[in-house]
C-alpha cells in the first residue's frame, strides 16, 4: 500500500472496540477475531498479542511481557506487534 | 431490509491470518448463517433480494425455534449470525431472539432498513449483546434515497438510527446499494458514511435476483457509469484509508470473471427463510429442481451434511465445460448458480457473467439495456400473492 501506515506509539494502550472479539473455537481449530461481517483466523501469536490488548496495558508492556513469557528478543517481539496493531488498526479493529 | 448480495462481504479472503499466515479455517464447517426474520419491511425497494413470492406473518418462526437454530449453529462451527429481513425491526420479539443468538455464543450483526427499530428497542438490543448494526441507504440525497426506497422521511430515520449506534458505541456499517439512479454518488455516499461514524461502507452494486431482476433495466448502470465508479472508490480508498474500510465489487454482469458466489455452495454459509426452509443462498429458491429442508424437521447439521439441495452443488463433481477443468474453478467455484440457471436455464452451467461462458454474450447484451421505467416496487407479503412474477 502507498498510503502512509497508522502510527504505534509506545504509550498507546491498545484495546479491541465494541464489535471486535478474540474467540476460541474448535471447528475452526483455533482462534479466531470476530468482526464487523468478517472472521479472521489468528494465528497462536497473533491471539497472544491480541489477548493482551485490554485498554489498560501499553504497547511497550505488552512487548515486554512477550519477550519476558516466549524468552524472545524485545526488537523482534516490538516489531511483530507493531506489525499486527497497524495491520489491525488500519482495519478499524483495534483502538489506539 | 434487503441487500443485493451480502455474502460476498461477509467473508473475504483476510481469513489467511493475522501476523504470520495462519492456516484457513476447515472448509467443511459454516461460518455465517442469515437469519431471514421475515420479509416483511415498510420500504419498497426495487432491488429487494427476497423473493417475488413472500412468506407470510403467520408463517414466521417463532423465538423458541430460532434459539434452537442458533444454538444448533453454533454447535456446527457458526461464528456469525446475520439478522435480516425483510426489515428484523418489525418482530416484536427481535431483542429476544438477538438475545438467543448472543448466548449461544454467535456474534450478531443486525441488517436492518434502519427503519422500525427505536430507540427504546436499540437499547435493549445493546442490553442483550448486539455487537454491529449494518444500515443501507438509497442514496446521499434523501428525496432520491426516499423515493428509492419509495418511503417518505426513510432517509432521515436511517441517519436518526446511526447517531444513536454511534452514542452507544455500536460498530456501524453503511451499507450503500448502487443501480443506475444514484451509482453517479458513490463518493458523497461514501462522505456520509464516514460523517455518520460508521466504519464500514459496503458499495454494494445491485445484483439481479428477486426484484432487482424484474427491476433490472431501471437499475442496470451504464458502461459509462461502471468505470467512473470503479474509479470513484480507488481513490476514496486512498482518501480514507485508516478510517472507513471500503469493500466493493465489481457489477455482476460487467465482470470478466464470476463471483465466488456465498463463497462456494455449502462450504461457509448457510440460510434460514422466515418460515424455516434452510437454503445455500438467499436466492436458491429460484432453482426449482432443488429440495429445500426445514429447521422444523431437521437439525441444521443433518441438513448442512445431508439435505438435497446443500449437496448438489458442493464441491466440484457437477461442473461441467468450462468450469471443470478450469483453473479458477477453486477461486470462483463456477460463480452463481442462480444466476446460471436464470441466464442459462441449467443451473450446472458456468455463471454466463465469465467471459469463458458460451452464454456470456447474452450477459453483455443484458448490461447494455437500459429503460427508464418507473420502478416496480417491492411489495409486503399479503398484497404479493396477487403480483404475478416475470420471467
Amino acid at each position: 500500500m502507498n498510503e502512509p501506515p497508522v502510527a504505534i506509539p509506545l504509550d498507546a494502550q491498545p484495546r479491541l472496540p465494541h464489535g471486535v472479539r478474540l474467540v476460541h473455537n474448535e471447528a475452526h481449530g483455533g482462534w479466531v477475531l470476530l468482526a464487523p461481517e468478517r472472521v479472521f483466523k489468528a494465528d497462536p501469536i497473533a491471539a497472544e498479542i491480541v489477548k493482551r490488548c485490554t485498554g489498560q496495558a501499553t504497547v511497550s508492556a505488552i512487548v515486554n511481557d512477550l519477550a519476558l513469557t516466549y524468552s524472545a528478543p524485545r526488537d523482534r517481539i516490538l516489531a511483530d506487534v507493531s506489525a499486527l496493531l497497524r495491520q489491525l488498526a488500519e482495519r478499524r479493529l483495534l483502538e489506539l | 431490509m434487503a441487500t443485493t448480495d451480502d455474502h460476498d462481504h461477509l467473508f473475504p479472503t483476510q481469513t489467511s491470518g493475522l501476523a504470520n499466515g495462519g492456516a484457513e479455517p476447515p472448509r467443511h464447517w459454516p461460518i455465517g448463517l442469515l437469519a431471514e426474520l421475515t420479509h416483511r419491511c415498510p420500504l419498497g425497494c426495487p432491488y429487494c433480494s427476497n423473493p417475488l413470492t413472500l412468506d407470510r406473518r403467520e408463517s414466521e418462526l417463532d423465538s423458541p425455534t430460532w434459539t434452537r437454530v442458533f444454538e444448533e449453529a453454533a454447535a456446527l462451527g457458526v461464528l456469525q449470525v446475520h439478522l435480516s429481513g425483510g426489515e428484523p425491526g418489525v418482530r416484536r420479539d427481535l431483542v429476544e431472539i438477538t438475545a438467543a443468538a448472543r448466548s449461544s455464543g454467535l456474534y450478531t450483526n443486525l441488517i436492518t432498513s434502519g427503519v422500525g427499530v427505536t430507540a427504546s428497542t436499540l437499547e435493549r438490543l445493546v442490553a442483550a449483546g448486539l455487537d454491529h448494526v449494518q444500515i443501507s441507504i438509497q442514496d446521499s440525497e434523501p428525496d432520491s434515497a426516499d423515493k428509492i426506497a419509495n418511503y417518505a422521511g426513510a432517509f432521515a430515520r436511517k441517519k436518526a438510527l446511526a447517531g444513536r449506534l454511534i452514542a452507544l458505541k455500536i460498530p456501524l456499517t453503511i451499507n450503500c446499494v448502487v443501480h443506475r439512479a444514484n451509482i453517479d454518488r458513490i463518493t458523497a455516499m461514501v462522505e456520509l458514511a464516514v460523517s455518520l461514524g460508521a466504519s464500514r461502507v459496503e458499495i454494494a452494486h445491485v445484483q439481479y435476483y428477486g426484484w432487482a431482476l424484474r427491476n433490472r433495466d431501471s437499475l442496470m448502470p451504464t458502461a459509462d457509469q461502471v468505470p467512473r465508479a470503479i474509479k470513484a472508490v480507488e481513490g476514496l480508498r486512498k482518501r480514507y484509508h485508516g478510517k472507513i474500510v471500503i469493500d466493493a465489487v465489481l457489477p455482476d454482469y460487467y465482470a470478466r470473471f464470476p463471483k465466488p458466489c456465498v463463497g462456494g455452495w455449502g462450504r461457509r454459509s448457510l440460510n434460514v427463510t422466515p418460515a424455516g426452509k434452510v437454503l445455500p443462498c438467499h436466492a436458491a429458491e429460484v432453482i426449482p429442481s432443488l429440495e429445500f429442508w426445514r429447521v422444523q424437521d431437521h437439525s441444521l447439521a443433518d441438513i448442512w451434511s445431508n439435505s438435497p439441495a446443500f449437496k448438489a452443488f458442493r464441491g466440484l463433481s457437477w461442473m461441467k465445460e468450462p468450469c471443470r477443468n478450469c483453473e479458477r474453478r477453486d477461486v470462483d467455484y463456477g460463480g452463481c448458480r442462480c444466476q446460471a440457471f436464470m441466464l442459462t436455464g441449467d443451473a450446472a452451467a458456468a455463471d454466463p457473467v465469465c467471459h469463458l461462458s458460451p452464454h456470456h454474450a447474452d450477459v453483455v447484451a443484458l448490461a447494455a439495456r437500459q429503460h427508464d421505467v418507473p420502478y416496480s416496487y417491492r411489495l409486503n407479503p399479503r398484497k404479493a400473492d396477487s403480483n404475478a412474477p416475470v420471467g
